[in-house]
């Protein structure tokens, strides 16, 4: 199995953070993975496992921004803290311009890794708004594709920054 | 259709926004009401008899359902090619890591404790790890004589081609296994009731594969099972077969809790338990001309299958077909053998056999060629197929392919002939070294021989109540761009806007069988038979009257709403066809092996760096002719990715075996290639022509697979003029091979195999 934390039937505790500008409370043991909270407490399903070691990237949030691996964080670290993940990079209906890049360039293959992808690339862009190409591949990879081989993640984020300078 | 509107444009992939918003459902994303959670005890030796099992103490094992070979309801195998794999061991394991129990519990952080005090005596039985102990036959682990599957091909007389000779060549090619590294695990989630039987859920490749194997698992009639494909995230042939195995074990807890179970592998199981490429050996003995012509030659093509039959005798076909490369043998004979051994089966993964054999070919070309005294440019091209000549199988070329053309372009694209020069020389001083290296290949589109009339793969189009069209097909979506493109290719044969045209799921409770989406098939089989299908839908409405024979998109729109309002919905089916002029003989496999090829020549830039012995590749010239490019971006990436893992197949990526068993299943140990890993990969079409697919497209998901191991190896051989037979090539296999070679001081020009006469 992918933790030897076990919650079964130990103490849970309460504790509040701010998720996409929404507070909110859970009751979970304090040593569950921020990923587990995320995605079962919270139906935010858009952080994925793919390792729960932090070698892929997959579950990557912005905590405090600053890019995390969920896998690796147990909650009690995230009490109090903002998070963002995927599902509040859009303005309601309106693809930020990451999204918008990774859907034209082809950034976006089978998809599983490309929610982390693209918070890795929007934290990166916070950092470094006129990020060179080598800033791109640096910034990266910490996050694994399988599918793309990255050329077309790269593309997309350039693009990105493009269309970022003219807006 | 002279100027096409859509087909050829980069339109925005169908499910890219739910992909890139993070809405997109994956298997471990969905949560039914009152659901278990579903694990596996597995096997951990190699080939044993199993003695007694034992249920550990302090677990409340009253809160668990647990399933075992008794359990099953039909057949105690996982139905394929051949019925000798167990869904659940009895009595006898032949592989680590081999399903013998299961077991679903409410709470998933219960299950690790439990599947860990869960103790097997095993009696244990001789096993075979390598291709070489389980020919050697001492002990028989598989059938008769542990051959899953042979191929024998002949053309021409072999055996009077070696007195012509005036050379001989001889050489021995490995490759090693390699793990898909999807980044989305294996995962299914299954339902029972009585009424409506089992339904699963799950990440999967070929619904229909797993909607057999559950009917004779569960003994269900067709219509009491459902298969339904999630969002995939990722495949590349790692998700062909085994999803059975796990749909299986998902169904049978199912079934026997009376509750949905989801079943979700982590990295390390999914790492250790599913298939990998099957590692393979290649020999070749050939007989050449002064001249550098290749007068015949023998070849010797050998895989290691695993414990179970599975998909190897495909694999092996496959790589049998493509074992001599583009080239032109005017006599050869090609034997071919899958191998058992107590091995997890390995599997389909991109390329199937192709890059093994391909391998081999391209770097014996070298091999060749330094006997010859032929450049390898050289070499190849003195060699190559040429239209209307005969492949190995005695298929004729009808394409208007021209090797040499793609060949020059290559080269120019590459710079090769400066670098090739300039590194020669550079390469005299420092630690660093410099080379380049080519490889030319061609990978065919579709199932092999008979396989496609075999399959006889049906699909539907229909028109909605709205107007628009929908496409209903079993091909699956695992990031490779089949729903757009299929979509592309109804929405320009109707001359419709491409948001008119939709896509169903791949769920078998609707979808017809159109085949597995496997071997580079889907443009180019099923994209001819969806489009054959749209145009039925064009007929009805315009037989009916309802439309014009010239119309636009809003009229079509009109036309279908009031159709469908007065006649309902309506479908219009294609079935595949074979036409009638291929030939394939199964028996003596000869014929129309594939048909359509797509043809490849790729530039390999590396840097050895000797202080180190890494090899980075610093650029990478892919060249494909592979017909009509439907959709740049989908297709640039599909060659991308490809290279990009066969980068890793090449440098990377090794699987560690101890005893049968993956010692190196985590991502921290087993490296795949990373963003900063990877050189600038330069990708170029060009198109000869071809009439085979939906507006000319043939294959293309499997051919980058085929490249980058030949073209990287060549080009290291070329830096360092020391010969290099097996993949992967990591740093210390460079440092033992430059000790050894010191000692011995033979380079390439001089090691053996060779005999003049
Ligand atoms: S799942 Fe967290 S880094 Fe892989
Ligand atoms: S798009 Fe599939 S892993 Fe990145």
């Amino acid at each position: 199995m992918t933790t030897n934390i076990s919650s079964g039937g130990r103490a849970k505790c309460e504790l509040s953070f701010t998720v996409n500008g929404e507070r909110r409370t859970v009751r979970v043991h304090p040593m569950e993975r921020l990923l587990d909270v995320l995605r079962q407490e919270l139906a935010l399903t858009g952080a994925k496992e793919g390792c729960a070691e932090g070698e892929c990237g997959s579950c990557s949030v912005l905590m405090d921004g600053a890019l995390v691996n969920s896998c690796l964080v147990p909650i009690l670290q995230a009490k109090s803290a903002n998070i963002v993940t995927i599902e509040g990079l859009a303005a309601g209906a309106q693809l930020n311009c990451l999204q918008e890049a990774f859907l034209d360039f082809g950034g976006a293959q089978c998809g599983i890794c490309t929610p982390g992808m693209i918070l890795a690339a929007s934290h990166l862009l916070q950092r470094n708004p006129q990020p060179t190409i080598g800033d791109i591949r640096e910034g990266l990879s910490g996050n694994l594709c399988r599918c793309t081989g990255y050329v077309q993640i790269f593309d997309a984020v350039a693009k990105a920054v493009q269309f970022k300078a003219r807006t | 259709m002279t100027s096409n509107r859509i087909v050829g444009a980069s339109v925005p992939r169908k499910e890219g926004r739910d992909k890139v918003t993070g809405r997109a459902q994956y298997i471990d994303d969905m949560t039914l009401p009152n659901m278990l959670y579903g694990a596996t005890v597995r096997s951990r030796v190699p080939r044993g008899k199993i003695k007694k099992i034992t249920f550990g103490s302090g677990i409340a094992w009253n809160e668990f359902v647990i399933v075992s070979a008794k359990d099953i309801p039909g057949k105690n195998c996982i139905v394929l090619i051949v019925d000798d794999q167990p869904c659940l061991a009895d009595g006898i394991v032949n592989h680590p890591e081999e399903p013998i129990l299961l077991l679903a519990h409410p709470d998933r952080h219960a299950l690790p404790k439990a599947v860990d005090t869960i103790s097997i005596e095993y009696e244990p039985l001789p096993a075979v790890f390598t291709i070489e102990e389980s020919e050697e036959h001492r002990e028989i682990i598989w059938g008769k004589d542990n051959t899953f599957k042979t191929y024998l091909v002949e053309k021409g007389d072999i055996d009077g081609v070696w007195e012509k000779a005036d050379y001989i060549v001889e050489g021995e090619y490995r490759t090693g296994a390699q793990e898909q590294l999807y980044i989305e695990n294996n995962g299914m989630i299954a339902t029972y009731d009585p009424e409506r039987g089992v339904t699963v859920w799950g990440s999967l490749q070929c619904p229909y594969y797993i909607h057999k194997a559950l009917m004779t698992l569960c003994n269900l009639p067709a219509d009491k099972v459902r298969v339904v494909q999630m969002e995939t995230g990722g495949a590349f042939g790692g998700k062909e077969e085994y999803p059975s195995m796990i749909a299986g074990h998902a169904a049978l807890l199912a079934i026997k809790s009376g509750r949905p179970v989801k079943i979700i592998y982590d990295r390390m199981e999914d790492m250790a338990a599913t298939t990998k490429r099957h590692p393979s050996r290649t020999r070749h003995r050939t007989a050449v001309t002064k001249g550098g012509k290749i007068l015949g030659g023998e070849i010797e093509f050998a895989v290691d299958g695993g414990a179970y039959t599975t998909l190897s005798p495909v694999v092996l076909s496959r790589g049998t077909i493509h074992a001599g490369g583009p080239y032109y043998w005017p006599n050869v004979r090609i034997r071919a053998k899958a191998m058992a051994t107590n091995a997890p089966p390995h599997g389909a993964f991109r390329g199937f056999g192709a890059p093994q054999s391909l391998f081999a070919m391209e770097r014996h070309m070298e091999r060749i060629a330094q006997v010859v005294g032929l450049s390898p440019i050289e070499i190849r091209r003195r060699n190559f197929l040429q239209p209307g000549q005969t492949t190995t199988t005695e298929q004729t070329i009808r394409e208007a392919i021209d090797l040499e053309k793609l060949l020059d372009r290559a080269l120019e694209l590459s710079n090769y002939h400066a670098k090739k020069q300039r590194f020669s020389k550079d390469n005299r001083m420092g630690t660093s070294k410099k080379g380049i290296g080519v490889a030319a290949f061609l990978h065919g589109a579709g199932f092999t021989g008979s396989g496609e009339r075999n399959l006889s793969s049906v699909v539907d189009v229909e028109a909605c109540a709205d107007g628009s069209v929908r496409v209903l097909v079993s091909s699956t979506e695992f990031g490779q761009g089949t729903k757009t493109v299929l979509c592309q290719i109804v929405a320009e044969t109707l001359g419709l806007e491409y948001d008119d045209v939709t896509i169903a799921q791949a769920d078998t409770g609707e979808v017809p069988n159109s085949g597995p989406t496997v071997a580079s098939r889907t443009v180019m089989v099923v994209g001819k038979l969806v489009q054959s299908a749209a145009l039925g839908i064009k007929q009805t409405l315009t037989t009916s009257g309802a439309l014009e024979r010239s119309y636009s998109p809003a009229e079509f729109r009109t036309a279908c709403q009031n159709y469908v309002a007065a006649h309902g919905t309506f479908r219009s089916s294609a079935r595949f066809e074979a036409p009638s002029d291929v030939f394939w003989d199964d028996e003596k496999y000869r014929g129309e092996a594939y048909a359509a090829f797509a043809w490849a020549v790729y530039v390999a830039e590396v840097t050895v760096d000797l202080s180190t012995y890494s090899v980075s590749v610093n650029d990478l010239v892919a060249l494909q002719e592979v017909g009509k490019v439907l959709h740049p971006v989908l297709a640039r990436g599909q060659i991308v990715g490809g290279i990009a893992q066969g980068i890793g197949y090449t440098l990377y990526e090794k699987v560690i075996w101890q005893n049968g068993r993956m010692q190196n299943s985590q991502m921290t140990n087993y490296i795949m290639p990373t963003s900063a890993d990877l050189p600038p990969i330069r990708v170029f079409f060009e198109e000869m022509g071809n009439i085979h697919g939906a507006f000319g497209a043939k294959g293309i998901g499997e051919l980058p697979m085929d490249g980058p191991a030949p073209s990287i190896i060549n080009a290291v051989e070329d830096a360092l003029q020391v010969r290099f037979d097996a993949i992967p090539l990591l740093p210390e296999d460079i440092f033992e091979k430059l000790a050894t070679e010191s000692i011995s001081k033979s380079g390439p020009h001089s090691a053996g195999g060779v005999q003049s006469q």
